[in-house]
């Protein structure tokens, strides 16, 4: 199969939307949450949606298949969340490495699938890694503002762990993603980067933040540019951002990005802000339309979609990028 | 277009991106415990929120980065780092800009790393412990996403020359550029800004050198920025801000233009370059840029009338008419030789004996020059004029001094000066050295990094007066304990004296003068020495002078222990409250196979060897890194496999010809514990006790649900009336070691003997391993179906613990006199214990079996005077001898 690094630089790539508004529409009860498997499980586990790629395969195989199907080059490991950091809502801090390698295997199954039916459009699976719950550079006592409910070492050791199931069950790309606290994203860069020497590896990373506020910063404080030199030690496939606002609220970030870095640059926004139900109600082609204004300026190299977004979604971004050239870096100028 | 745009980009929550174009880049530097009194104060009494001001203002008046330094002898330095840096971190106006996380230990700059967001610097690393250190460190920095500042520094020293500066600066950027792949534009090179105008013809280039070596970094090393502490410059003048601010602003100047782009400067210490008024710009501009042979005479005297404009300035010997002291203090203050032979013939003539006139007439004037030097009120350079003039008093009285004493050349003492392991700065030690042999002192100076071995035996050899320890960085504080501990230990009566940059009254008071039971005298500075000497060689008066200093550090301790308290402590009760909880009920105790004792003679070390681990044998030899992969490192790789070839071929050696003998005594009894003892019952009647183990509990203040630990945790209490059992040995492999090592040091073969003494060390660990299987398996048999590889014994996956005292769960040295009790150590296979409760031979291993599945290692960290008392009355101790074996553990 075609090497990432080597497509990126002709085309641009479709990466998938979202998983949970898909898991949503299957209205699983706790029954279908736990299967066979955690039948007995001690503790509710309705809502955990990682755990499906062990209790409900089928599922999120047919999801990952109705992206593909909508055009997508990239689609990714239903895994947000499984670090033992994150799993430890569900005391399922056990089950991580089933969690990720399983969710690799399935996905790159599907890919595969795919890619085996028209090899004139490989597809790739990226590995999910998530922010986790909780954060490096924040207290959260407001009492006592140099608390700290995690440390660098405690994210470092969850997310190699991730990284190396996630490997193993063959994905060929690692995102992490909706980095909320820069100071996360740096212990996940150090652990991709001990496991690359540990095994004499060298897989791609892409790196995605999120804005929260309209300020322009991350929630950790920092602005897209500071958030970018953070992290310029590692060599990356991609930088850019996810999630948060919608798409037109992201353009002038994703403007700094390319104005400042010399990286390839990916995003993958939410359809809108949520209304007052929770609920994202953007159209497909008023999605669309936002994304355009990215690739009319020359700022995207992998686009996809994150909350509320479908396959009819993908499908219309990726009708649009059909047209366009991806940005290119300056060393290719 | 891309390739010459490499430019040094830093963050906080935001950028700061240094281009050519970029103004002069301030670091702030008030945030730095080594440089600020005030801030360090704020630390040690946790004033965090007054703190936070500080940096605050800093970066409110214009700092674009913020120095943080925790290093200080009497502060938790990675505590502190973390700390500080996580509040920084919650205040956006002061996150907003980088960090430079400023610290002489890894283990901080690392701590630093792992707390900061955004991208740093570390301040700093260099050659100083070889390219191997320097290597593994840029690595890590590279991967935490920081750039670095280089000290010109490597294995010989700092670089304090010209060449010296290229030639460091030269190899860091290539072992960093090559062998790193750091970025370029991420190195930052401070070139060392050391003193001018100190009086020492050696100091007079240190400005120039500076600046044209800058110049030269600038342009042979691609995108590398230059920092500095600014502030050094000026040293010498110290208290006259009016020259200070000048100083720095003309060093500025020029180092600016030579390439230098960063600093650390305090922007309230420094003049505006075209506000230096003419004449003292000419004469400042002499000083830093090395014009002329006059320029530091020229510059001080130029001083003085800054000072104090009022001042007369035309010849003035009035002086001339008053006492003869106050002439000989007023040519020892002002450094006027010119009348100083008149006046001293006029002393001598005057006094007793000659000697008189250095005792009293010169040290009087000496305490004045000490006095005002301290106070900021006399620079280096005239100090050392004034022992220049006091030189030539001396010299003139000698003969008369000889003729009194028959002839025989007496110096006043002989004094030993070194710089600590470690340390490689010397001007304070070299001025001090000036100063007193001008006093008419034999002067030993062996250096800088000087092992404590050397200093121990050199003042053995030439029988010196007085030990003199100096150092400059805070590493330093600790070989000064350990050294005043050496000399407790070798019953050495010689005053220590303790100087140096890093040094205090409270540290001496604090950590050194309780290690040694003589003289210990922390000494302000060089222009002290000789009044501290003198006092101490007095015949007459130096017990009453030793006696007031010990006293005055007495009270210096107590303020500190006194001071607010950070850790929170559980009272005594409320620990045993909170003991580790067993349901005995629910607890399985195999009743041991056998109880009583064994003795293994002479046992067969070949079964030994796979129970090795050789990771801390590395250790022993100073290379980092675990076996085996050790043996394949890219840096120790190759040594670590010559050294493990080596010592193979010694074992083997061992092996075949039965070289070292391996004893071991153990024994099972039956057991119970009774709060915190564990009685060790005679018989199985449990009627009579044997022997009584005394366990430490616990006490810092936890979580809500972790327990306070103690050893008779883990042994079911008499009351449940259950039957348990504990265990106790000693290994040896250490019978003949020492007559080994004595052979292969009389064919001057140190290799091997130390060689010999690092395998022993690791055969009696493993036989310790290799025993307490047995134990597990057989003797007690509560683990029979355990199959562990020798890689799981090392990470230690058995059931049950085999603590050692001396060791984190139990730091007691004195329950080996217990275990030597309980299994006749002595008696049965030799094994003795030293006045210390050292275990002889070395290589030894004793402590105890504890069988549950429970049982768990623990630190007991601090406790509190409650429990030493309780545990002095529970061992029939005084509760001196108490605190004194527990006082590592003793709370603050």
């Amino acid at each position: 199969m075609e090497d990432i690094r080597n497509i990126l630089k002709n085309k641009i790539l479709v990466l998938d939307g979202a998983m949970g508004t898909m898991i949503q529409q299957y209205k699983f009860t706790e029954e279908d949450y736990r299967g066979e498997k955690f039948k007995d499980f001690h503790i509710s586990v309705k809502g955990n949606n990682d755990m499906l790629s062990i209790t409900q395969p089928e599922a999120i195989k047919t999801i990952h298949g109705k992206y593909l199907e909508a055009g997508a080059d990239i689609i990714e490991t239903n895994t947000f969340s499984s670090t033992t950091i994150a799993m430890a809502d569900y005391e399922m801090e056990e089950f991580v490495y089933e969690l990720n390698f399983e969710s690799a295997k399935i996905a790159k199954e599907v890919a595969l699938e795919f890619t085996l039916k028209n090899p004139d459009q490989p597809r790739y699976v990226a590995g999910s890694m998530g922010p986790t719950n909780r954060t490096a550079s924040m207290s959260p006592d407001v009492n006592d503002p140099g608390f700290r409910a995690v440390t660098f070492d405690n994210l470092r050791v969850a997310y190699k762990q991730q990284a190396e199931a996630l490997i193993d069950g063959g994905v060929d790309v690692l995102l992490v993603e909706t980095v909320f606290d820069t100071l996360n994203a740096k212990a996940a860069l150090f652990a991709i980067e001990e496991i690359k020497a540990e095994r004499n590896i060298d897989i791609p990373i892409m790196l995605s933040g999120t804005i929260t506020d309209a300020s322009g910063r991350t929630l950790s404080g920092q602005t897209a540019e500071a958030f970018l030199i953070s992290v310029s030690h590692i060599p990356l496939l991609t930088v850019g951002f996810n999630c948060a606002l919608g798409a037109s609220q992201l353009t002038p970030h994703l403007e700094v990005l390319a104005q400042k870095s010399d990286l390839r640059i990916s995003a993958h926004p939410n359809a809108g802000l949520p209304n007052a139900f929770g609920e994202y109600d953007e159209t497909p082609e008023i999605m669309a339309n936002q994304i355009k204004e990215y690739l009319d300026k020359s700022l995207i190299n992998i686009i996809g979609g994150c909350c509320g977004t479908t396959p009819a979604h993908i499908n219309a971004i990726a009708d649009l990028v059909k047209d366009y050239k991806p940005r290119l870096v300056e060393s290719e100028i | 277009m891309n390739k010459e745009k490499k430019y040094l980009k830093l963050s906080g929550l935001e950028p700061l991106i240094i281009t050519p174009e970029s103004n002069f880049i301030n670091v702030g530097e008030r945030t730095n415990v080594a440089g600020s009194r005030k801030f360090l104060r704020l630390i040690k009494e946790e004033k965090f929120d007054e703190a936070l001001a500080i940096a605050r203002h800093q970066v409110e008046g214009g700092a674009q980065i913020i120095d943080i330094n925790m290093d200080d002898g009497l502060l938790d330095g990675k505590e502190s780092m973390v700390r500080f840096m996580n509040l920084i971190a919650a205040e956006p106006d002061i996150a907003r800009v980088p960090i430079m996380i400023d610290s002489s230990k890894w283990e901080i700059i690392e701590a630093g790393l792992q707390v900061a967001q955004g991208k740093c610097v570390v301040n700093s690393i260099s050659l100083k412990e070889g390219e191997a250190q320097f290597i593994e460190h840029a690595r890590k920095i590279k991967m935490y996403g920081a750039a670095v500042i280089v000290m010109a520094f490597d294995e010989v020293g700092q670089a304090d020359n010209y060449e010296r500066r290229l030639e460091i600066a030269k190899r860091s950027y290539d072992v960093l550029v090559n062998k790193v792949k750091f970025p370029s534009e991420d190195i930052i090179f401070d070139l060392n800004i050391f003193p001018v105008a100190t009086g020492m013809d050696e100091h007079r280039r240190n400005a120039i050198d500076f600046i044209e070596a800058t110049r030269w970094v600038r342009t042979n090393l691609p995108n590398v920025s230059v920092s500095g502490g600014v502030s050094n410059v000026s040293f010498s003048f110290r208290g006259n801000n009016t020259v200070r601010e000048a100083m720095h602003s003309v060093f500025l100047y020029h180092a600016i233009k030579a390439g230098m782009n960063i600093g650390i400067v305090n922007p309230s210490m420094l003049e505006v370059y075209d506000e230096i008024p003419k004449d003292l710009l000419v004469h400042v501009e002499d000083v830093i840029l090395d014009r002329r042979e006059d320029s530091t005479e020229r510059l001080l005297t130029f001083a003085e009338t800054v000072i104090s404009s009022v001042k007369e300035h035309k010849v003035d010997l009035a002086w001339r008419e008053k006492s003869v002291q106050d002439r000989i203090t007023h040519a020892l203050v002002k450094g006027l030789d010119e009348f100083i032979l008149e006046d001293i013939e006029e002393a001598r003539i005057n006094a007793s004996q000659p000697i008189e006139v250095i005792e009293i007439n010169l040290m009087t004037g000496m305490n004045v020059v000490g006095d005002l030097f301290g106070s900021g009120k006399m620079f280096l350079p005239q100090v050392v004029k004034s022992a220049r003039v006091m030189k030539k008093a001396v010299a003139h009285l000698l003969p008369f001094i000889e003729a009194e004493k028959n002839g025989v050349s007496q110096a006043n003492g002989k004094i030993l000066l070194a710089t600590v392991k470690g340390d490689v700065h010397d001007i304070g030690k070299n001025i001090v050295s000036v100063v007193l042999a001008c006093n008419n002192y034999d002067i030993i100076d062996l250096g800088v990094m000087v092992s404590p071995q050397r200093i121990i035996e050199t003042a053995k050899a030439e029988n010196v007066d007085v030990i003199g320890l100096s150092g400059l960085i805070t590493p330093s504080l600790d070989e000064m304990v350990y050294l005043a501990k050496e000399m407790e230990r070798l019953n050495f009566e010689v005053p220590l004296i303790i100087g140096g940059a890093t040094t205090s009254k409270a540290h001496t008071a604090v950590k050194i003068d309780p290690q040694y039971k003589n003289a210990v005298v922390y000494v302000l500075d060089a222009s002290r020495a000789v009044t501290v000497v003198s006092n101490l060689l007095n015949k007459g008066t130096n017990q009453q002078y030793i006696g007031a200093i010990k006293e005055d550090y007495v009270k210096v301790r107590e303020g500190f222990l006194n001071r607010s308290k950070r850790k929170e402590f559980l009272s005594l009760a409320e620990a045993r409250n909170n003991k580790f909880k067993i349901d005995w009920d629910a607890t399985k105790i195999s009743t041991p196979n056998y109880i009583g004792t064994q003795v293994f003679e002479d046992f067969d070390l070949t079964k030994l060897v796979d129970y090795i681990d050789w990771s801390p044998f590395f250790r022993t030899w100073e290379l980092a890194g675990k076996y085996p992969a050790i043996l394949t490192d890219e840096v120790v790789g190759s040594a670590a496999t010559n050294l493990f070839n080596d010592a193979k071929l010694l074992l083997a050696r061992i092996l075949d010809e039965k070289l070292l003998t391996a004893k071991a005594v153990f024994g099972i009894f039956p057991a119970n514990s009774v709060n915190d003892d564990i009685e060790v019952y005679a018989d199985s009647t449990r009627k009579d006790v044997n022997v009584k183990f005394v366990t430490l509990r616990q006490q810092l203040k936890k979580k809500e649900g972790i327990p306070s630990i103690a050893l008779a945790d883990f042994i079911a209490p008499k009351e449940t009336g259950i039957n348990d059992y504990l265990g106790s040995f000693c290994v040896s492999t250490g019978f003949g070691t020492a007559e080994l090592a004595a052979e292969f040091e009389k064919d001057h073969d140190d290799y091997n003997s130390i060689m010999i003494k690092a395998l022993a060390d690791r055969l009696a660990e493993a036989f310790a391993e290799y025993l307490h299987e047995k134990v597990r398996k057989e003797y007690w048999g509560y683990d029979s179906e355990e199959g562990l590889s020798n890689q799981e014994l090392i990470k230690e996956s058995y059931k049950g613990i085999r603590p050692a005292p001396g060791y984190p769960a139990c730091p007691d040295h004195t329950e080996k006199r217990t275990i030597w009790e309980l299994l006749s150590v002595k008696e049965t296979i030799g094994v003795e214990l030293t006045d210390s409760l050292a275990m002889w031979p070395a290589a030894s291993v004793s402590g105890y079996y504890f069988g549950n599945e429970k049982a768990k290692y623990f630190g007991l960290g601090k406790i509190t005077e409650e429990q030493v008392k309780d545990f002095a009355e529970r061992k029939n101790m005084s509760l001196e001898e108490a605190k004194k074996w527990l006082n590592p553990n003793l709370a603050e």
